[in-house]
C-alpha cells in the first residue's frame, strides 16, 4: 500500500443535483476499499466530514450550474484540480433542471416561493463545460458505477477510459435483448442514446428513456419521423426528448422541432 | 463426389428420439425457441422447447409472432439471432496478465465450448456459417474461438417451406433449399393425414445418427411433397433483387445521390450489423484493475456504424452516417468478393426486419441501380 502522502488526492464536488451520481461511487461497495487503497479520498462530504485541502489530482463534479454562487465556485474547483471529470447528466448536460431553460424561470420563482426575493438563481441550468474546461465527461442519470470505476482506473494509469460513444442498441444486442421497437412498436430512444447503462430498460420491456444522453452522431430526426409514422403525437415527441438530457444540443434541437 | 445418400422418412412423433440420440452423444442441442415475442436460438431440452405451431410475420422494421393453424415444428423464418451467437460470441476474454516483478505473466485463455448440435439451420444460415468459416479460418491465421467451436459442431439443417416478406435468398443463390455443409437435413411435411420429415444425411457423422433413428424408406410422393415445400418457399420469397454486376455498379456509384438519402434516414445504431449472420467485426479492449496488478484483453462485437470503428489518429475516417452505410453495403456486396471470394450477403433479410427505421437493403440496391450517375461505361 502506498503512503498517504504519495497517493493522488480525489475530491468529489456537488452542484445542482440529486446526489445519485455520488451515491454510485459509494455504491461501489466491493471496490471502495480498493479505491481508497490507491487514491486518497480527500474531499467527499457525502462520505466523510474530514476534508483534506487541495489541490486535488482528480475532481469528480456532480451537478449543473444554476446559481451565481455556483458559477463562481466551479472556477475555484477548476483551479484546485489537475483533472476535472464531470459525472452524470446534470454536470454533463444540465440535467432535468435544465427544463427551466425552455421557460421563464422567474415566473416559476414567483409561483413556488413565498419570498422570491431570497432566491438568487440563474436563468438557465448549464453543464460544467459551459463554464470551465473539462477533461472528461461521463454521462448518465445516474452514472454507471462500473464506468465510474473505469474512469478512475484510467486516470490512475494515465490511459484513455474505455467508455463507448455508440448506441444503446449495441448493448441490447450484446446482452441478448430482443428489440422492443421492432417486435412491439414500443417507442425507444436506444438508437440515438449513448450506451453505458448496460441497456437496462429494454431488458425489462421498457423503451430507452435516453438517460445517457445523445450518442455520437445521433440521428434524432429520422427516429422522430419513424415514431410519428407509428402514431406518436407531437406533444409526446417533445416530452420524449425533453428529460434528463433536455439541454444536450442534439436532444434540445430535436425537442424544439416539436414545439 | 460422394454418391447421394438415401432419403428416409422420420415420423413427427419420433423427432424427440433425434434429440435424445444427440444428447447421448454428448451434444448440447441448441435451436429455435420462443421467448420475448420472437423466435430465438437457445438450449433445446426437448421437442416441446421448439416453437410448435408458431410462425412470424416480418416487414421492414417489424416482426410479429403469429399462431399457425397446424403444429409445425419449423414453420417460421429466421429471427433476430443467428448461429454466430455460438460460433462468434458477443464477448470473449482473449487473455489476461498478472504483474510479476518488473514484468508480467500472460495467462492464455482457452475457450472450452460445449459440443454443439445446431437444430434447424436454414440454407441461408448455412451459407453464413460457411462465409464466417472463410473469414475466421480461411487465412494464415485462424481464430481459435471460432475454429474451436466449429470443429465438433453438428448441423441439423431444415429446408424452408415458407419465406418471410423480408427474405431474398433466391436472389443471393443461398436457398431456400439446403445444398451442402450439413450433417443432416430435414424437410417437414404436414398433410391432412400425416406429419413427418424427409431426412437425409450429409456426412458420415449424420449418417451414423440417421441409422439409429426409427426411419422408413421414402416414397416418390414424399419426395414430391418435400420438393413442393421448397417450391412454396421460393414462391413466397418476399423480396427479389438483381445482383448481376452489383460490384461494378456499386463501385462506379460511389457518389450516387442515394447515399445522401441514407445519411438522412440511417440511425447508425448498428442493429443491422449485430443481426447480420456474416458481420464479423470486433473491438478489442484492454482493461486493468485498480492496483495495476491484473489486466485483461476482451473482444466484443463491433460495428462499422460506430465512429470508433474508423478512428485513426485525429478522428474518424467516416464521420458522416451516409459514408458509414455506404461502407457497410459496399463491403457486403462488393469488396467482400475481393476479400473472401463470395458475397457477404446471404439474403436472410435480418438487416431489413431489425432496422428500427426499416431501411431495406434490396430497395437501396434497386434505387442505386435504377439511378446510376455518371457514365456507366466509365
Amino acid at each position: 500500500m502506498k503512503e498517504t502522502s504519495q497517493k493522488p488526492k480525489l475530491a468529489v464536488w456537488k452542484f445542482a443535483s440529486c446526489d445519485g451520481c455520488q451515491l454510485s461511487l459509494l455504491n461501489c461497495e466491493d471496490e471502495l476499499l480498493a479505491v481508497a487503497d490507491v487514491i486518497e479520498i480527500a474531499n467527499f462530504p457525502e462520505a466523510s466530514r474530514e476534508v483534506i485541502p487541495g489541490p486535488y489530482e482528480l475532481s469528480l463534479v456532480e451537478g449543473s450550474i444554476t446559481t451565481p454562487h455556483d458559477k463562481a465556485r466551479i472556477q475555484e474547483v477548476r483551479r484546485q484540480s489537475k483533472f476535472l471529470v464531470t459525472i452524470g447528466a446534470c454536470a454533463t448536460a444540465g440535467g432535468i433542471q435544465a427544463l427551466r431553460n425552455f421557460k421563464d424561470v422567474n415566473a416559476f420563482i414567483d409561483i413556488v416561493y413565498a419570498h422570491p426575493d431570497y432566491i438568487s438563481s440563474l436563468a438557465t441550468s448549464s453543464a460544467i463545460a459551459d463554464h470551465v474546461p473539462v477533461d472528461f465527461e461521463l454521462p448518465g442519470c445516474p452514472v454507471n458505477k462500473q464506468q465510474l470505476l473505469e474512469v478512475i482506473i484510467a486516470f490512475l494509469h494515465d490511459r484513455k477510459p474505455n467508455i463507448p460513444h455508440h448506441s444503446v442498441c449495441i448493448e441490447c444486442k450484446q446482452r441478448d435483448t430482443v428489440c422492443l421497437a421492432v417486435t412491439q412498436d414500443i417507442p425507444c430512444l436506444g438508437p440515438v442514446t449513448r450506451a453505458g447503462c448496460g441497456a437496462i430498460c429494454p431488458a425489462f420491456n421498457r423503451g430507452c428513456y435516453g438517460c445517457f444522453g445523445p450518442m455520437e452522431t445521433p440521428n434524432t430526426e429520422s427516429l422522430a419521423d419513424e415514431l410519428r409514422d407509428k402514431g406518436m403525437i407531437t406533444e409526446d415527441l417533445l416530452r420524449l426528448f425533453r428529460t434528463y438530457n433536455a439541454d444536450s444540443p442534439a436532444f434540445k434541437m430535436e425537442s424544439e422541432r416539436h414545439e | 463426389m460422394t454418391p447421394p445418400r438415401p432419403l428416409y422418412r422420420l415420423d413427427r412423433n419420433d423427432f424427440g428420439i433425434l434429440l435424445n440420440i444427440l444428447k447421448e452423444k454428448g451434444y448440447l442441442t441448441v435451436g429455435p425457441t420462443r421467448r420475448d415475442g420472437a423466435i430465438l436460438y437457445g438450449a433445446l431440452e426437448s421437442v416441446d422447447d421448439l416453437p410448435i405451431g408458431w410462425t412470424d410475420e416480418q416487414e421492414a422494421g417489424t416482426y410479429r409472432l403469429k399462431c399457425r393453424d397446424d403444429d409445425a415444428l419449423f414453420g417460421y423464418n429466421v429471427g433476430p439471432h443467428s448461429w454466430k451467437k455460438y460460433l462468434f460470441p458477443s464477448k470473449t476474454k482473449l487473455w489476461s496478465a498478472t504483474k510479476k516483478g518488473s514484468g508480467f505473466e500472460i495467462d492464455r485463455e482457452t475457450d472450452t465450448p460445449p459440443k454443439y448440435a445446431f437444430i434447424g439451420v436454414r440454407a441461408c444460415e448455412l451459407h453464413a456459417i460457411q462465409i464466417q468459416d472463410k473469414v475466421f479460418m480461411g487465412g494464415t491465421y485462424q481464430d481459435p474461438v471460432h475454429a474451436g467451436r466449429r470443429r465438433d459442431c453438428l448441423i441439423i439443417a431444415v429446408n424452408c417451406a415458407q419465406a418471410a416478406n423480408t427474405c431474398f435468398c433466391t436472389s443471393m443463390q443461398t436457398g431456400p433449399k439446403v445444398d451442402n455443409g450439413y450433417d443432416i437435413v430435414l424437410t417437414e411435411i404436414i398433410d391432412k393425414a400425416r406429419h413427418y420429415f424427409v431426412i437425409e444425411a450429409g456426412s458420415d457423422r449424420g449418417a451414423a445418427i440417421v441409422k439409429k433413428l426409427p426411419v422408413s424408406p421414402v416414397q416418390q410422393t414424399d419426395m414430391d411433397a418435400a420438393a413442393a415445400c421448397v417450391e412454396n418457399a421460393e414462391k413466397q420469397m418476399g423480396r427479389k433483387v438483381d445482383m448481376t454486376d452489383i460490384k461494378d455498379i456499386l463501385t462506379r456509384n460511389y457518389d450516387n445521390k442515394r447515399w445522401a438519402e441514407l445519411e438522412k434516414k440511417c440511425l447508425a445504431c448498428g442493429n443491422c450489423t449485430m443481426a447480420c449472420p456474416t458481420c464479423f467485426c470486433s473491438n478489442v479492449e484492454d482493461i486493468t484493475d485498480l492496483g495495476a496488478e491484473h489486466a485483461e484483453r476482451w473482444r466484443s462485437w463491433g460495428s462499422c456504424f460506430t465512429m470508433d470503428f474508423s478512428y485513426i489518429h485525429g478522428g474518424s475516417v467516416r464521420p458522416s452516417i451516409g459514408s458509414r452505410y455506404r461502407q457497410w453495403l459496399m463491403h457486403k456486396l462488393a469488396t467482400w468478393l475481393d476479400q473472401f471470394g463470395t458475397s457477404g450477403c446471404v439474403g436472410c433479410g435480418r438487416c431489413i426486419t431489425w432496422c428500427p427505421v426499416g431501411i431495406d437493403l434490396t430497395e437501396e440496391v434497386k434505387a442505386i441501380c435504377d439511378n446510376e450517375e455518371g457514365d456507366p461505361s466509365g
